[in-house]
């Protein structure tokens, strides 16, 4: 699975981008934020705030039931604040 | 129907000429510039400049999605939509929304869906530099309640 990070969630995490592999047992996009969680304080920082986390499943608005799988794109920012 | 994403200012006038240009049904063009405001306190000597990042790929495909939108709403002769990133600098032009329609009322409203839309909708975040240093501007809840108040 591919995770993009932008803005400060990029900042928090310390990277723009990587490729996990991700446990079976994350299914959803709310498991996948949780087990992010797991992989270390900088994760568990960013993704602390919860409601200030978007996430886009291959480029589109998602929610926390989305289903991901191997081969997602899957993208966490903040609010956008453009225009 | 129009979407560019880009470092590069852009010239009002030749792309609002270029928008209608050939075709003699458009009786209006509306069109929004945003600019980069000068956020430090007048006098301190100081200058908000700022650089907006954004999700390439993801950025152009929710604009031409807003774009549709606008279409199947107001019957448009020509729509354009231009958005800068990168480092920007008070007064520079970041973004430019721009509709064409055989009547005014279908241009301005569209125009000022999409300049609504696009603010909350397309993925860029601005970084200012502020007095204590750079700072990610933060969404409002007033142009999340400007876009639903264009829900139908």
């Amino acid at each position: 699975m591919k995770l993009l990070y932008f803005a400060w969630l990029r900042q928090k995490i310390g990277k723009a981008e990587e490729t996990l592999d991700v446990p079976a047992h994350v299914k959803e996009v709310g498991q996948l934020l949780d087990w992010l969680e797991s992989l270390g304080p900088n994760y568990a920082t960013a993704l602390k705030e919860r409601k200030a986390v978007k996430v886009a499943v291959n480029q589109d608005y998602v929610g926390l039931t989305h289903p991901v799988k191997a081969g997602d794109e899957v993208a966490l920012f903040p609010p956008v604040t453009g225009g | 129907m129009t979407v560019r994403v880009q470092t590069q200012d852009f010239d009002v006038g030749a792309e609002l000429q270029q928008l209608s240009a050939g075709n003699h049904q458009i009786g209006g063009v509306a069109s929004f510039v945003g600019l980069v405001r000068d956020i430090a306190p007048e006098g301190s000597g100081a200058s908000s400049s700022m650089t907006l990042e954004h999700y390439p790929g993801m950025t152009e495909k929710r604009l031409a999605e807003i774009e549709a939108e606008a279409q199947r709403r107001w019957p448009l002769a020509a729509t354009l939509i231009i958005h800068r990133h990168g480092r920007l600098e008070p007064g520079d032009r970041i973004v430019l929304v721009a509709t064409a329609s055989s009547h005014r009322e279908a241009a301005l409203e569209s125009c000022a869906f999409l300049i609504d839309w696009l603010k909350t909708e397309a993925p860029f975040w601005k970084l200012e530099d502020g007095p204590e240093g750079p700072r990610w501007v933060e969404a409002k809840s007033s142009d999340d309640a400007r876009k639903a108040a264009w829900k139908k």
